[in-house]
């Protein structure tokens, strides 16, 4: 991280302001304020429970939040929905996978390709040269990111028979596929061993390096968070109790108390 | 998907099927065949309800919205037919079929609405609607029938260009060009993005949403592209099997058996649309014959009958215990035995490591 950024990290790209969010009576955020800067890779950490994968939900439209506003490239994110949402440049993967199981490797990271096509159905079922010259570039495009993600020889399985670690490479790629500038990561790296996480580290930081990407990611283990995160945000019972550089954040007394704790030797 | 494409996004063996389908069905059969019996019995219904099952598959096996109330667009569509030649002059038939199909799939469209917010065995509940309500506004309003009091309405020939295609034979023509045609849409939307995009929904619905895709207008297109193909099934069924139209012919039994068709065959396949509408249709015909000639005479035919239905029914509950995925898995693995057996060993689909 010493040497200087392709995409060096610039202003705030996301800015989150206010945020509550409350499902009948349980607070899952409260007035919640953070900015995510651009081409930057951000932390978002916290005791389970924090309310972490709901900020993203919020991010990503799934979750209506009650009170404050999520303003993306200065236009503000209103009551739209996911799909919208992704249109504007976000995309993202999700924490218990959500991958298309009976649908192959290259299918699922196509389908983060269909932003990209614009064929309908009739150019489609008539097999136009659009239509077709579309899907072949499409495909292109998903081929260089199963080469990219090391899975092209399990590029036709269906994802539902891969191992864990597997689908979570598939997930990253059809975030990737979608070409968002913005990838909400929800725990990219939960369940992996440590070869696993070093490889999955290594794919973050190279297309954030080539791609310029800006990333969010909710990530439990610390070590993982210090190496590849330029920010990091500390929630806890849906409060942001730390933000900024991870240095700063790991000496911060809340989070220590909070999250943290204190090493026994 | 890996192998490679020889033309326009098809596979080698992808040509070879079609150009043995259309060997069988135009050259084999016509040659082999020579009793009405099998045109207008079997094969004509055979192909009409296959049809209707890929509109099924759409919906069902490919997007997944459990919806049942087939019969009901293929009511709507048959009646359309019926309406169209008998109030607009000199429309040829595959005009009339395609605007048939249209009309049925506005009705696909409005009984779609309900996926949006309900689903799995609710939405089967809220979609049945749409089979009674076709049903009743058919016969509620008497223009629909023409004010015929009858009750059974015969249905026009079919006129192609000032050629009547009357015969069995020639109505299995138009039968086979029409399934075959829209067989191959079919394949072209399931193989492309758009097929990707109901798979995406039926499969993590959630996920889809956050790749961009449109619940609303995924779900109500692959309900109004079923209900075209249930359309124009329905009046193809009208026109060239039952050469009769009433509405009792497409009731709740229908869209069962259509139902049933697309889960024996294997969801998320077209040939199982192809495969589980002839398990349907000529089980029972063949059930039958044995019945009747194993045991002619010795048992009350009302009691052999009713054992075929017992043996049917028992057939379908063995058969789902033993290949839940289907007659068009079974199928598929039929296939790559025979293949593993007569192919050198270096030709075999390579061991995916995982």
């Amino acid at each position: 991280m010493m040497q200087a950024r392709n995409f060096p990290i610039g202003d705030p790209i996301l800015e989150v302001r206010n945020i509550s969010l409350s499902f009948g009576g349980v607070k899952a955020i409260t007035n919640t304020s953070f900015n995510v800067l651009r081409h930057e890779i951000r932390a978002i950490i916290g005791p389970n429970g924090a309310g972490k994968s709901s900020l993203l939900n919020c991010i990503n439209g799934i979750y209506k939040p009650q009170e404050g506003t999520i303003t993306l490239k200065n236009e503000v994110l209103d009551k739209i929905s996911p799909n919208i949402v992704a249109r504007k440049g976000i995309s993202r993967t999700f924490q218990n996978l959500a991958l298309f199981k009976r649908m192959s490797v290259l299918d699922n990271v196509l389908v983060g390709r269909q932003l990209h096509m614009s064929a309908n159905f009739l150019q489609v079922a008539f097999q136009t040269p659009q239509a077709r010259r579309e899907e072949r570039e499409n495909r292109e495009r998903c081929e260089e990111i199963v080469e990219f993600l090391e899975i092209a020889h399990i590029r036709d399985t269906p994802v539902g028979r891969l191992p864990y670690g597997l689908q979570k490479k598939v997930e990253l790629g059809r975030a990737l596929a979608t070409e968002a500038e913005i990838l909400l990561l929800d725990e990219p790296m939960a369940g992996m061993n440590v070869e696993e996480k070093r490889e999955m580290c290594r794919f973050i930081l190279k297309v954030n390096d080539e791609f310029g990407t800006t990333m969010v990611l909710i990530e439990h283990d610390m070590g993982v968070v210090m190496d590849i995160s330029d920010n990091v945000v500390v929630l806890d019972y849906g409060k942001v109790i730390g933000d900024g550089p991870p240095d700063e954040v790991r000496s911060d007394q809340a989070v220590i108390d909070a999250y943290l704790g204190v090493a026994h030797d | 998907m890996n192998a490679k494409t020889v033309f326009m996004g098809y596979t080698r063996s992808d040509l070879a099927n079609l150009v043995v389908a259309l060997l069988v069905a135009l050259v084999v059969i016509p040659t082999v065949v020579q009793t009405d019996y099998w045109y207008s019995s079997i094969l004509i219904p055979w192909l009409c309800l296959s049809l209707a099952a890929i509109g099924q598959q759409i919906v069902m096996g490919y997007t997944g919205q459990l919806a049942l109330g087939a019969a009901g667009f293929m009511a709507a569509g048959a009646f359309a037919c019926f309406n169209l030649i008998l109030r607009v002059p000199y429309l040829p038939f595959p005009v009339a079929l395609a605007l048939s199909g249209l009309i049925a799939a506005a009705f696909g469209i409005l009984f779609g609405l309900p996926s949006l917010r309900v689903r799995g065995i609710y939405l089967m509940v809220a979609t049945l609607a749409s089979q009674f309500f076709i049903i009743w506004m058919i016969d509620k309003f008497g223009w629909f029938k023409n004010y015929d009091t009858s009750g059974i309405i015969t249905a026009q020939d079919i006129l192609i260009f000032g050629k009547p295609f009357t015969s069995p034979f020639e109505m299995y023509l138009v039968v086979v060009v029409v399934v075959t045609v829209l067989t191959i849409l079919a394949i072209n939307m399931t193989r492309g993005s758009t097929g990707r995009n109901w798979m995406a929904v039926r499969d993590m619905d959630i996920a889809a949403e956050s790749m961009g895709i449109s619940l609303l207008r995924t779900k109500l297109q692959a309900f109004a592209i079923s209900a075209f193909f249930c359309g124009v099934a329905g009046a193809l069924f009208a026109f060239t099997y039952l050469k009769s139209l009433e509405p009792v012919a497409f009731d709740i039994k229908l869209s069962f058996k259509i139902l049933f068709m697309v889960i024996l065959g294997g969801l998320g396949t077209i040939n199982g649309a192809f495969i589980g509408a002839a398990f349907i249709l000529l089980f029972p015909v063949v059930l039958n014959s044995i019945g009747n000639n194993l045991f002619h005479g010795a048992i009350d035919a009302t009691i052999i009958s009713a054992t075929e239905q017992v043996v049917f029914g028992a057939l379908i509950i063995i058969f789902m215990i033993y290949e839940p995925l289907g007659m068009a898995k079974l199928w598929y693995n039929i296939k790559q035995s025979v293949r593993s057996r007569f192919a050198p060993r270096s030709e075999l689909p390579r061991q995916r490591a995982t």
